[in-house]
C-alpha cells in the first residue's frame, strides 16, 4: 500500500533534538520477573481516588479490583498479580514532591491467577456507553504521562461531535522508546484500539501520528492496518521536532488548528489519545483485562542494560533496575519521565505507576553540566523555541516576583512545561521550575480562596441561626408573659362581680397587724416602783432619744 | 438684570441634577457596601479575631471606614496584605515580624479521651466545625475548620491541639528555585 501524503503544518518554536533512543531498542519488550510485594498507590490518575474495597489478610486475584471509583473524573486500580494484602497505608510514590500517599501493598503468591474475565469477541455488539463502562472500569488512564481517565476522554458530551480521533506515537522525547516499542510489537493492538476509541466516539476519521525516526513502528503499523482493513484509519509520518507529541502541538501539525487556549480539543471536534492507552483500551474491551501493566523504558547513559520492559503496576523500581543489569557506577540521578519533562525521584524503592513511562538514569557527567545560573540576558531564544508561543522571559520575571495575576495574563497556563525554553537558556535558569513554582501557588491560592469562601458561607449561616434562635427565643418568652397576662386579666374579670376571696383575706391581715402595732404603741412596761437611780436612768435615756431625734 | 438670570438658570438647573440625583440613588441604591464585601472576599474568614475585631467582616468594616489598617490579619499573611493594597489602591504596609513569614497552615484536633463534652468548644466554634453535644465526646470536621484556635481558650480540660495541615502530594508546591545570580535587572 503506498501511503497517501497528509498535509502537514507547523507549530511555533520547537527543538531538533538527538534522539538517544536506539540504546533501548536493540532488544525486545522483556517481561519483568515477579516481584515479592507489589505496592499500589491508590491516587495514579488525575481525579479522585475511589472508595477501598478489600481489607488487610484478604487474598487478591490478577485483575481484581481494589477501588470503585464514586466520582465521575476517578478511575480503579487493580491487583497486578495474586496475592495476601498486607497494608492498606501510606507509602511514598513516585511524585517530585516525595510524599506519601495510600497504597495497596500485595505480598505475591507466586501463582500470578487471574480473576475470571468478561471477553468480547466483537466490540461492535457493545454500545458506545458500555464501552466507556468498561474502559471506566478497567482504570485506563492516558498513558502518555498525564494519566486523565480515558472514559472521561470517551465522553465528549453532546455538544461536541468529535470528527477526528488522533492516535499520539510520535514520542518526541530524547531516550524514551516505550511507545516505539509497543508499536513495533503490538501494532495490531494500537490498530484495533484505534477502532474501538473511533467507533465509540462516532468518529469518523482517525489519524496515528509517529514521528520519521520510528521507522520500523511505521511499518509495522501499516502492516497491521493491511491486515485489518479499516479504511478510516491514516497512518501520518510526522517530522521528529521536540514537542511533537505535546497534544496542541501534534494538532497543530496534523489540522493546523490551535486549540483555544482555555479549551479543549474536543471544542474543534478532535480528541488525542496515546498509543498505549489505544492499545490498553483493546485488551480491556475485547480481551477484559483491566490496567495492570504497562511498557517502560529503563534508559539512560546510567543504566547497564537499557531497554524495554513490560513492568506489572506497583512493582518497586529497584527491582526493575536490577533487572536491567543495575546502575553502573557514574550513575548520579533517577528521574521519572524523559530528560526534558520528567522529574527526579528522592528513591528507587517507589513502585512503578501507570502514568510512568520511563526511568531514566543519568551520570555524573550529564548533571554537571547543568549547575551554574547565570542572569538573564534577554537575549530572547527561549521566545524562539516556546512551541506554545508563549514569552517565557516575562513569565520568568513574573514568576521570581510572585505577581500571579499578570503572569496569568500572559497565558501561563498555557505553558505545557516542555522544557525547550530552559534547554536553550544561555544562562541555563531553570525556568520551568520557575513556572511550576508559579502554577502550584496559584492553584494554591485558588484552593484557599474556595475554602474562604466555604467558611464565609457557613460563619455566615451559623450569625443567621444564632440571630434566629435569639428571635425564637424572645418571641416564645413574648408569648408566655401575653398569655399570663391574659390569664389574669381573666381572672380579674371573673372576680370583680363578687367579693374576691383572697383581696378580703389580705384586707383583713392588713387590720389585724393595724390593731397589733396599735396595741404595742402602749406605755412602757416594768416602771413602776423604780429606784431614783433607775428613773434617772430612763429620763437620760429619752433625752438622748429626743436629742437625736431632733437633728 | 442679567445677573438675576444667570442666577435663575442655574437655580434652576441645580434644581434640576438635584432632583435628577435623588432619583438615580432611589433608582440604582445598592444593598450592602460593595467595598466592604471585596474586602472581605479577600479575608481568609478563619474569622479569628486577631485584628481585634469580632471576625473577618467587622474588619473588612473597619478597613473601609479607614479605621483599621490593612496589615492586621496574620492568617492572611503578606498575600491578603498586598491583595488588599491593590484592591483600595494605598501603598503595602509591612507585617509585624512574626507575622511576616507566610502562616503555616493548622487546624485543631481534640483529644477524645480527655473530652468531657461540654460543649464550650461548639459555642465559641464561628464555622460550626465541632460535632458533638452535651456529656457526648466531640470532634473536629477536619475539612470545616479554618485553624482559628478560638476554640482552645474555652476547653476546660485542654484537650484541644493545634496540628499543621498535612500536605499532600496534591497540596504540595514547588519551591521557588534558589539562585543569587539571576535577580531580576532592570
Amino acid at each position: 500500500m503506498t501511503r497517501k501524503k497528509h498535509p502537514l503544518w507547523q507549530f511555533h518554536g520547537g527543538l531538533t533534538l538527538a534522539g538517544k533512543k536506539a540504546m533501548s531498542t536493540a532488544t525486545a519488550i522483556a517481561k519483568a520477573s515477579l516481584p515479592a510485594e507489589v505496592v499500589i498507590p491508590l491516587h495514579q490518575h488525575i481525579g479522585e481516588i475511589g472508595e477501598v474495597l478489600v481489607s488487610v489478610g484478604d487474598r487478591v486475584l490478577k485483575g481484581q479490583a481494589l477501588t470503585l471509583p464514586k466520582a465521575y473524573v476517578s478511575a480503579p486500580v487493580h491487583a497486578s498479580t495474586s496475592g495476601t494484602v498486607t497494608a492498606i497505608a501510606e507509602h511514598p510514590i513516585p511524585h517530585p514532591s516525595g510524599l506519601s500517599s495510600l497504597c495497596v501493598s500485595i505480598e505475591t503468591d507466586g501463582k500470578d491467577e487471574w480473576i475470571a474475565l468478561d471477553p468480547v469477541a466483537n466490540f461492535r455488539d457493545l454500545d458506545p456507553g458500555e464501552i466507556r463502562n468498561r474502559v471506566r472500569h478497567a482504570g485506563i488512564v492516558g498513558l502518555g504521562g498525564a494519566a486523565f481517565p480515558t472514559a472521561v476522554k470517551l465522553n465528549p458530551g453532546p455538544v461536541h461531535k468529535i470528527e477526528t480521533l488522533i492516535l499520539n506515537g510520535s514520542e518526541c522525547e530524547p531516550y524514551i522508546s516505550c511507545d516505539d516499542m509497543l508499536m513495533r510489537e503490538r501494532a495490531i493492538d494500537v490498530i484495533h484500539g484505534a477502532e474501538i476509541i473511533a467507533y465509540a466516539l462516532h468518529a469518523e476519521k482517525c489519524l496515528i501520528a509517529v514521528e520519521d525516526n520510528k521507522p520500523e513502528a511505521m511499518a509495522a503499523l501499516e502492516q497491521a492496518l493491511v491486515a485489518s482493513q479499516c479504511d478510516r484509519i491514516e497512518i501520518v509520518e510526522i517530522p521528529s521536532i521536540y514537542p511533537a507529541g505535546g497534544e496542541k502541538q501534534l494538532i497543530k501539525i496534523l489540522t493546523g488548528k490551535e486549540v483555544p487556549s482555555d479549551g479543549l480539543p474536543a471544542d474543534i471536534g478532535l480528541l488525542v489519545q496515546n498509543v498505549g492507552t489505544a492499545a490498553a483500551v483493546y485488551g480491556a474491551v475485547v480481551r477484559g483485562e483491566p490496567l495492570i501493566s504497562r511498557i517502560i523504558t529503563v534508559t539512560g547513559p546510567g543504566i547497564e542494560q537499557p531497554q524495554n520492559m513490560e513492568v506489572l503496576i506497583g512493582t518497586p523500581m529497584a527491582d526493575i533496575i536490577a533487572q536491567c543489569g543495575g546502575y553502573r557506577p557514574d550513575a548520579e540521578k533517577l528521574i521519572m519521565g524523559g530528560p526534558m519533562m520528567g522529574f527526579s525521584l528522592h528513591s528507587d524503592q517507589l513502585p512503578i505507576i501507570k502514568g510512568c513511562n520511563c526511568l531514566l538514569v543519568k551520570t555524573t557527567a550529564d548533571t554537571a553540566l547543568t549547575t551554574q545560573t547565570m542572569p538573564c540576558i534577554r537575549c530572547g531564544e527561549c521566545t524562539k523555541v516556546c512551541p506554545a508561543s508563549l514569552l517565557p522571559q516575562q513569565l520568568y520575571w513574573y514568576a521570581s516576583s510572585k505577581n500571579f495575576d499578570v503572569i496569568q495574563d500572559y497565558h501561563l497556563f498555557d505553558c505545557i512545561e516542555c522544557g525547550c525554553c530552559a534547554y536553550v537558556c544561555p544562562s541555563q535558569i531553570p525556568l520551568v521550575q520557575y513556572y511550576r513554582f508559579a502554577k502550584t501557588e496559584i492553584w494554591n491560592q485558588e484552593r484557599e480562596k474556595q475554602k474562604s469562601d466555604h467558611a464565609r458561607i457557613r460563619h455566615e449561616f451559623r450569625a443567621a441561626r444564632l440571630e434566629r434562635e435569639k428571635q425564637e427565643r424572645e418571641e416564645a418568652l413574648r408569648k408566655k408573659k401575653e398569655m399570663l397576662a391574659r390569664k389574669k386579666q381573666a381572672e380579674a374579670a371573673k372576680s370583680t362581680p363578687t367579693e374576691d376571696p383572697k383581696k378580703a383575706a389580705i384586707a383583713a391581715a392588713m387590720e389585724r397587724v393595724k390593731a397589733k402595732k396599735a396595741s404595742s404603741d402602749a406605755a412602757p412596761q416594768n416602771t413602776d416602783n423604780l429606784t431614783p437611780a433607775q428613773q434617772k436612768l430612763i429620763e437620760d435615756a429619752d433625752k438622748r432619744r429626743q436629742l437625736s431625734g431632733k437633728e | 438684570m442679567s445677573v438675576l438670570t444667570a442666577i435663575v438658570i442655574l437655580a434652576v438647573i441645580a434644581a434640576l441634577f438635584g432632583l435628577l440625583l435623588g432619583y438615580a440613588s432611589i433608582r440604582f441604591h445598592v444593598e450592602g457596601d460593595p467595598v466592604v464585601d471585596r474586602i472581605d472576599a479577600l479575608l481568609p474568614q478563619t474569622q479569628c479575631g486577631q485584628c481585634s475585631f469580632a471576625g473577618c467582616r467587622p474588619y473588612a468594616e473597619a478597613i473601609a471606614k479607614g479605621e483599621a489598617a490593612i496589615n492586621l490579619c496574620p492568617p492572611g499573611g503578606e498575600t491578603t496584605m498586598l491583595a488588599l493594597a491593590d484592591l483600595l489602591g494605598v501603598e503595602p504596609q509591612p507585617l509585624d515580624e512574626e507575622h511576616a513569614a507566610e502562616p503555616e497552615k493548622t487546624i485543631v484536633h481534640i483529644d477524645e479521651q480527655t473530652c468531657i463534652g461540654c460543649t464550650l468548644c461548639i459555642q465559641a466554634c464561628p464555622v460550626d466545625a465541632i460535632l458533638g453535644a452535651a456529656k457526648q465526646m466531640h470532634t473536629i470536621i477536619e475539612s470545616e475548620c479554618t485553624g482559628c484556635n478560638l476554640c482552645i481558650p474555652p476547653c476546660p480540660v485542654d484537650c484541644i491541639h493545634i496540628v499543621p495541615v498535612k500536605i499532600v502530594p496534591d497540596t504540595w508546591r514547588w519551591p521557588l528555585p534558589e539562585n543569587k545570580n539571576t535577580a531580576p535587572m532592570a
